[in-house]
């Protein structure tokens, strides 16, 4: 099966360059979740090829950034540069068929105190999104999800995309310090904040788990083609649990 | 082996050539914001130029030496004295034990950077010493260096000295530009996406540096630059030097502290040739650009990379 024709819908890859020390893989789709898978299947056929002049290679929804090192790439006549050495390799990936897996295989559980002091937009999202409390957490917790790309800040997760009925937009005024574990839903996403930052996304719930650790071996505990599976727990729980380190809830 | 803080400065961190092969968890780069400066002190003492230095910022600080040292201070002229006496820029100097490094007035640019022979002491965080001040890790103790902070410093004793006091390769003249030149960038993924007269008002107007500018961003006020047509984005990676318009107009260039990834549409790329001087610059100051194509700003680089692996040698 090729990646890049697995789905009935259709896609293409192009390469475009960012300045002179970036390529962008653009997958175009009419399918997010398609593209966004194909992306990552992109990103990780990319790393395979192990490039020494490519230092860090980023899957977001429907693109891979390859930021690379033009100086360290290798060419063979002074008439060419590296940029088009590098887009004529990476193009020789794109175009390649075969597949890569790019789900870990890993299902991580996130627990999530939903509602009251911990989320405080939920009663609100369910109005907007014409549910009520329960229903929203329901959808929200009952399904596998994809953490479709890690991005704005360390082991910041973008997960989805939820059930269709989840899709309200961003919050007109974003708040300035979201505390940490605080898990935002807009548009059919969800993210969940590493530390304290500022935010648009209406907060529907808390997890009491540390996304990122610099110190822990592993310092995310998400990574893009991991499945998500939130559950709901209780205040009591979210307190038997609370890795926040001097959390104030 | 250590130097002692007496004064911290307004900003002096630890930083690198930056934290590599993280984007994809969301980690930021960082290192340092003027990449020439910072490998120029380091190969001037000696050292690898992935070493880390101290980027000082605007205001100095005051470190008290506790061991003879051989440091270098390059980058913006902040008046560094040692022990009273005017310490020359870009040079390797000998300092003895008890020696009081400060600085006093600027004269130009706004960031210097501190190396000592053998470098700081200090545990790498997922491969680099760079500070990441928002997320509280890297550099000395993950934070900004405070009063009566100690430093270890690396013995570089039995390291051999032959390279330095040589005199290192200069870059050529088109790298360097002048530092009132306009900056030089690459047209950015979303340039056509702007009007016509956004496009030519990026050319051609003067935007000045805001000060709610910092490591993470420089604000940047001129008119505004609007797009044909709203349109949808979805966040991508970013590199250093790009520059993001946001709705209001008013352009962000996306510096050594940015977000790994982002959705406002890119107008342009500031060449990584002419990071180093707009890290340079004070807010309140006008910054000119002009648009090359990729080919010339490749050039540009190689011909910087090349001065840096002579430097190396």
């Amino acid at each position: 099966m090729n990646g890049v024709n697995s789905t009935a819908v259709s896609t293409t890859c192009r390469l475009r360059h960012s300045g002179e020390r970036t390529v962008i893989v653009e997958v175009q789709s009419s399918d997010r979740v398609a593209a966004n898978r194909i992306a990552r299947e992109m990103a990780a056929r990319i790393a395979a090829a192990n490039y020494p002049f490519i230092h860090d290679i980023v899957p977001a929804m429907t693109t891979v950034g390859v930021h690379y090192d033009p100086h360290r790439v290798d060419m063979d006549s002074n008439d060419t540069l590296p940029y088009r050495v590098v887009e004529s390799l990476l193009a020789q990936i794109i175009n390649t068929s075969g597949e890569r897996s790019t789900d870990t295989g890993r299902v991580v559980d996130i627990p999530v105190c939903y509602g009251g002091e911990y989320g405080s937009d939920l009663a609100e999202v369910a109005q907007r999104c014409g549910l009520s409390v329960d229903d929203v957490v329901k959808l929200h917790s009952g399904e596998l999800a994809n953490v479709m790309m890690i991005g704005f800040a360390p082991g910041h997760p973008y997960i989805g995309l939820l059930d269709e009925k989840l899709a309200p937009s961003r919050r007109a005024t974003p708040r300035t310090a979201v505390p940490p574990g605080s898990i935002g839903l807009a548009n059919r996403q969800s993210v969940i904040y590493p530390v304290t930052l500022p935010g648009g996304w209406n907060l529907i719930g808390r997890t009491p788990l540390r996304m990122f650790d610099p110190s822990r071996c592993e310092p995310c505990l998400l990574q893009a083609g991991d499945k998500v599976r939130f559950v709901a727990i209780s205040p009591a729980e979210f307190d038997a649990l609370n890795e926040h380190a001097g959390a104030t809830r | 082996m250590s130097i002692e803080v007496l004064k911290p400065g307004a900003l002096t961190t630890l930083q690198d050539l930056g934290r590599r092969g993280f984007q994809k968890l969301g980690v930021p780069v960082n290192g340092v914001m003027d990449e020439r400066a910072h490998r120029l002190a380091n190969a001037l003492v000696g050292n690898a130029q992935s070493e880390g230095t101290l980027e000082v910022t605007l205001m100095g600080p005051t470190l008290r030496f506790a061991v003879d040292a051989l440091i270098a201070v390059t980058g913006a002229d902040l008046d560094a004295k040692v022990n009273g006496e005017p310490l020359p820029l870009d040079k390797a100097t000998a300092v003895t034990a008890g020696s009081e490094l400060a600085f006093g007035k600027r004269r130009s640019g706004v960031r210097a950077y501190i190396a000592v022979r053998g470098g700081y002491r200090v545990d790498p965080v997922m491969g680099s010493v760079s500070l990441f001040a928002r997320g509280g890790y890297g550099g000395f103790a993950g934070r900004a260096l405070a009063r009566g902070d100690v430093i270890a410093l690396n013995d570089s004793s039995e390291k051999d000295a032959s390279s330095v006091g040589r005199k290192l390769a200069a870059f050529s003249q088109d790298v360097l530009a002048d530092v009132d030149a306009p900056i030089r960038v690459t047209a950015g993924r979303e340039w056509e996406r702007f009007n016509a007269a956004s496009q030519d008002a990026f050319q051609q107007a003067s935007f000045r540096l805001t000060p709610n500018s910092d490591r993470m961003g420089f604000r940047l006020e001129g008119p505004a630059l609007e797009l044909a047509q709203a349109a949808q984005m979805e966040s991508e990676a970013l590199g250093f030097g790009a520059i993001q318009v946001p709705a209001d107009g008013n352009p962000i260039v996306l510096m050594a502290d940015r977000q790994t990834t982002g959705g406002y549409p890119k107008i342009a790329q500031v060449c990584a040739v002419d990071l180093p001087r707009l890290a340079q610059k004070m807010p309140g100051e006008s910054i000119k650009f002009k648009v090359i194509g990729i080919d010339d700003a490749q050039r540009l680089l190689l011909s910087q990379a090349r001065t840096f692996a002579a430097w190396e040698a």
